[in-house]
């Protein structure tokens, strides 16, 4: 592969404009760049050319005939004319001939004056009548009908064939097709089947790339035209990718009626997921908390504003002055702003004053940062999304990256099917990128440090390291080659099963590749053993140079819209923003400062062990934003107990979440499309989220009602609005030292941004690491805290699915996301189905030493022998009953991706 | 879920073990010629069949769907052992096109596009069998039969057991 560096540039003249671009551009995009829009209905600059409406038709000077512009390259000293009288009679007659084929039916369709069609035969003065009106078909059944999410109206369908297209060049579902023959053509899925059971994956791709009205919303339906609504940019609120999306609000209705997005928006370039295409319905819920609620001899009643603060600040206060302030723990959230989190932590910090703040990345990446911080000095993706499409080696270990940061993902496949990168997959589940991989490496669950140390083993032996790397840039590389010297592929094939061999070649592939690029996730770091599988993955990236450097890196994704801002911010228990610890005295003294108090100069407690302070009598008050730990939590029945018996529970929430119900207060607060201020996305970005829509009843921004809370009890904080917080944050986290409104306005930037000049850092530890050199750990393998024994033969795994996020609190209210996803289930394998007479769809109950659920099987091959997995997403079948609470000993990360369990058939419960 | 190890094989795909097996690395080149290989084995072209071709050669399915549909040669639906086609182009329509097709929805007693119950006959319609000049036209199989009026159906449909 030739880098952009290889390419020539051409110069050509467009419409009398000069022009200089790169040699594979195509007229029609040259003319884009210099603002000069060809009429097109058949292009997208997402997928490859086309070229069938001919709309795009140009005169190249010197040649005879038209040429169709969004498949003819430049090329130099060209003169391009892109309309003239000829070419518009010809446009307006290709678009009465497409007009014979459309039912024109602009009166009623919601896409007026969205419609590429409609502008175009505006602008041409197109009759729509010239070769007649086309036939009315009709209305047959398609395979949308029973769709809740997708509408296609074959009438309406110009068969320019972008949606088929991108289906199969973007998300690689190949979910749609043309089917049938000339005047009977149509769009359809295999056999016609109904989307919902087709390999869709519910991106909303071929409703956005659709040029007139065949394919839309559903539910936007009748809920506002296109100049009834108005589009606010933001950012997604599902995943770490931090996709930038419109959400298109009717004013007069305050409802969000569709979501699009377009390909210019960094990071997904206009691309999207189902939780953000269709995942919005939670917004202006029924459910939501409009008031204030205070519990009452165990009932809620609803209570004014006044009332509610006036009573968690007495409470608190009664608290503090009685066993002080370390018997308060507060838990911020991922899910909320920069903003919010910056204040949140800065009211346990300063107007509690505790460091009793942690929130729920504990339980997804806390090892990832503390591994990172020790190899490297800096705990985040190391490189940008953007970056992977180019990488030479992309190695995906506990990732299912397709599922839970789809649009990573379609960089990842676009890699590795168009740009020729060598995909590994390291995943004990037979996952959707194993189809584009060059080899898949399914390891047992909790045996990656095995793994990993027997691909160094390879490297080293084979003398495949980057040793000017390993001697300029790091340190302490004899304590880790002795570590891994033992661990030979063979050994480790015993205790992962991967063949030695599969081993071997995954470190050559790995070793000799320019840019190797390492992703992983949550089936890395929810282990008990989370950090050393961190540390083992950086030690690979350092051991071959393949760190500070574009499209290389240690990348791990986060889960969480905002987990990376919610860290950056310290709402952690041992750093204040910037990762700056609270026990530096020297930091401690500026914090004291800007803060104008005084502070606790002790790390405060984690999320689990905050749980377990509350049973032992210690934590005798929680403060909750935004948090579920009643379905989040590892062992949710001591989850559960633990919020009962706490003295006094606060809960911030925007619905009354399983956890909210233990509240004694609960105080309604805003969604994401309510409020201004930043999201920060797994790529360090710093996003801007932008307010869409009014909220409902007495609810308030979450930063607001936390300052009323602290000037009530003594400690006063006050700020105009989300900007002025940032402009704080910027002058006590050097990180952030430049980031404001302003600057973030167009694209966001990347942290580090130290001033007001600062770009902004695109990959980190180029040059030299943030804590000097890189530091090479000595790792070896441990067992699983939990292994499977006679009573609990399986291995239970716990994770996402695409279609719902973290505890479904949003997801499960979406329509379309319930139409694919209604339920949980358990994914087992066909020879162990068989083995306990379990079929397809069967109740089954399975258990662990901690509870037991009663859930749905699926059964098949995407799990191997002897283990089970289940998404966690839904309350009625909570994984997380079954979950182990043993902790990772440095990170204190629960083992959620490990336990032993066993499954048997059950008898349907009827309610369900 | 897409945990499942596909659709029940209903039918026997012995025979297309063998259609896949003779055909070395198969890529989406080798697509016609797959599905004309399996029209021949079975008759028709049966979902579950084109459902594991998927399966195995890592076609998507909604690809194979889509050839099979553009392809008049293919047929989704089991097939009798007669096609009877009427053609309902411009000229037989004028010339009496539509009471032709009455004809012979009544005499076997099914729909365009169906199969008699005893797989004898499968009735089709085109748009033009490119011999207008004897419209109205049906063709049988491989023979056509021109300037025809409803009366001729039944003693024409009788020569085919
Ligand atoms: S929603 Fe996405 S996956 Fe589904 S058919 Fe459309 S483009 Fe394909
Ligand atoms: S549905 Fe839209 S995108 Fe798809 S072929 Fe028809 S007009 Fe084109
Ligand atoms: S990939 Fe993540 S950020 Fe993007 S739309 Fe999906 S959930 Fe939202
Ligand atoms: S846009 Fe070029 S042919 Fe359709
Ligand atoms: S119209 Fe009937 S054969 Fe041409």
């Amino acid at each position: 592969m030739e880098g952009d560096t290889g390419m020539k540039e051409v110069s050509l003249e467009i419409d009398g404009k000069k022009v200089t671009v790169q040699e594979d551009t195509t007229i029609l995009e040259a003319s884009k760049g210099v603002g000069i829009d060809i009429p097109h209905l058949c292009y997208d600059p997402r997928v490859p050319p086309i070229g069938t409406c001919r709309l795009c038709l140009v005169q190249i000077e010197g040649q005879a005939g038209l040429s169709i512009s969004c498949n003819t390259p430049v090329a130099e000293g060209m003169r391009v004319c892109t309309e003239n009288e000829e070419i518009a009679a010809i446009r307006k007659t290709i678009l009465e001939l497409i007009l014979s084929q459309h039912r024109v039916a602009c009166t009623s369709c919601d896409q007026e004056g969205a419609c590429k069609l409609q502008d175009y035969a505006y602008r041409y003065q197109a009759d729509e009548a010239r070769f007649g009106l086309p036939e009315r078909r009709p209305t047959e059944r398609n395979y949308t009908t029973k769709s809740e999410a997708i509408l296609y109206d074959p009438d309406k369908c110009i068969l320019c064939g972008l949606c088929v297209k991108y289906c199969e060049e973007v998300p690689m579902a190949e979910a749609l097709t043309f089917a049938g023959m000339l005047d009977e053509m149509r769009v359809s899925t295999a056999f016609g089947t109904d989307l919902p059971e087709s390999p869709c994956v519910l991106c909303g791709g071929c409703i956005a790339v659709c040029p007139s009205g065949a394919m839309v919303d559903r539910a936007a339906i009748g809920k506002g035209r296109e100049k009834d609504l108005i589009k606010t940019r933001t950012v997604c609120a599902y995943c770490g990718v931090g996709c930038q999306l419109d959400l298109n609000v009717n004013p007069r209705t305050n409802k969000i009626v569709r979501v699009t997005s377009e390909p210019e928006y960094i990071p997904n370039r206009g691309n999207l997921c189902v939780k953000g295409k269709f995942g919005m319905d939670f917004v202006g819920h029924p459910d939501r908390l409009t008031t204030p609620l205070i519990k009452r001899n165990g009932k809620f009643e609803q209570a004014s504003w006044e009332e509610a603060i006036k009573l968690i600040a007495d409470r608190l206060g009664q608290i503090k002055s009685k066993t002080g302030p370390d018997s308060i723990a507060g838990l911020s959230s991922a899910k909320c702003t920069n903003e919010d989190n910056y204040v949140f932590q800065k009211f346990v910090r300063a107007a509690v004053g505790t460091n009793n703040v942690d929130h729920c990345a504990r339980l997804c990446h806390a090892s990832t940062v503390a591994g990172l911080a020790r190899a490297f000095g800096s705990g985040a993706m190391t490189n940008s999304i953007d970056e992977i499409r180019n990488a030479e080696c992309i190695f995906v270990i506990g990732s299912n990256t397709s599922e839970a940061h789809p649009v990573i993902a379609l960089h990842i496949k676009e890699a590795a099917a168009r740009n020729g990168a060598k995909l590994i997959v390291a995943d004990p589940r037979d996952i959707e990128l194993v189809r584009f991989a060059k080899l898949h490496l399914q390891q047992q669950p909790g045996t990656d440090v095995a793994l990993v140390n027997a691909m160094m083993s390879v490297i080293i032996n084979e003398n495949l390291l980057d040793k000017d790397f390993v001697k300029a840039r790091t340190e302490n590389f004899e304590a880790m080659a002795e570590a891994v010297k033992e661990m030979t592929p063979e050994k480790a094939e015993k205790i992962t099963t991967v063949p030695a061999e599969k081993i071997r070649e995954a470190a050559r592939i790995y070793a000799k590749a320019k840019t190797a690029s390492i992703i992983f996730s949550m089936g890395i770091t929810q282990h008990t053993t989370g950090t050393d599988n961190v540390l083992s993955l950086a030690n690979l990236a350092m051991l071959t140079g393949n760190v500070g450097k574009e499209s290389a890196g240690v990348n791990p994704l986060r889960g969480q819209n905002n987990v990376q801002g919610a860290c950056d911010l310290g709402a952690l228990p041992n750093v204040y923003p910037g990762y700056q610890s609270v026990e530096d005295p020297q930091i401690q003294a500026k914090f004291k400062k800007a803060w104008k108090t005084n502070l606790s100069g002790k790390s405060g407690l984690t999320v689990v062990e905050m749980i377990h302070a509350i049973e032992a009598g210690s934590v005798k008050a929680l403060y909750m934003m935004g948090e579920n730990p009643a379905l989040s939590d590892p062992n949710l029945n001591r989850t559960r107990k633990a919020l009962e018996k706490v003295d006094f529970l606060v809960s911030q929430e925007v619905f009354l979440s399983e956890s909210a119900q233990f509240a004694d207060v609960v105080l309604p607060s805003l969604c994401f499309a309510e409020k201004d201020g930043t999201f920060t996305n797994t790529e360090r970005r710093i996003q801007r989220v932008r307010k869409a829509l009014s909220p409902p009843g007495e609810a308030r921004d979450d930063w607001q009602i936390l300052c009323d809370v602290s000037t009530a009890m003594g400690y006063a904080m006050r700020y105009e609005n989300a900007s002025e917080i940032m402009d704080e944050i910027a002058s006590v986290t050097p990180i952030y030292g430049g980031i404001s409104f302003d600057r973030i306005e167009p694209v966001g930037l990347q942290w580090p941004c130290l001033d007001k000049d600062h770009p902004g850092t695109k990959y980190l530890h180029k040059g030299e690491f943030k804590r000097g050199k890189g530091k090479f750990h000595a790792v070896r393998f441990r067992e699983p805290a939990e292994t499977p024994d006679k009573k609990f033969p399986f291995i239970l795994s716990t994770g996402r699915q695409l279609y719902q996020f973290h505890t479904g609190t949003l997801t499960r209210k979406s329509r379309a996301i319930d139409q694919k996803s209604p339920t949980g289930y358990v994914e087992l394998h066909h020879e162990d189905a068989e083995k306990y007479s379990i079929g397809e769809g069967d109740f089954v109950e399975v258990s662990t030493r901690r509870g037991k659920v009663i859930t749905k099987a699926s059964v098949g091959s995407r799990v191997a022998k002897g283990w089970l997995f289940m998404p966690f997403h839904f309350a009625e079948g909570p994984a997380n009953m079954l979950t182990n609470d043993a902790l990772d000993p440095i990170a204190k990360i629960p083992e959620f991706k490990v336990c032993a369990a066993a499954i048997k058939k059950a008898e349907p419960d009827l309610e369900r | 879920m897409s945990n499942t190890v596909g659709t029940e094989a209903c039918l026997d795909t012995k025979a297309l073990d063998e259609i896949l097996g003779s055909i070395p690395d198969v890529g989406g080149d080798d697509l016609v010629p797959i599905l004309q290989q399996v029209q021949k084995a079975y008759g028709y072209l049966p979902k579950p069949i084109l459902m594991t071709v998927s399966e195995r050669t890592g076609i998507a399915a909604a690809r194979i769907f889509g050839v099979a549909t553009f392809y008049e040669q293919f047929h989704l639906e089991p097939h009798g052992r007669h096609t009877v086609r009427c053609c309902r182009g411009t000229a037989c329509h004028v010339r009496g096109g539509p009471g032709i097709i009455e004809a012979i929805k009544q005499a076997l007693g099914v729909e365009p596009g169906e199969t008699t119950e005893d797989m004898r006959f499968t009735f089709e319609t085109v748009a033009c069998l490119g011999t207008c000049f004897l419209a109205p036209v049906i063709m049988v199989n491989n023979d056509y039969f021109g300037n025809l009026n409803a009366r001729k159906i039944k003693s024409i449909l009788e020569r085919y057991t």
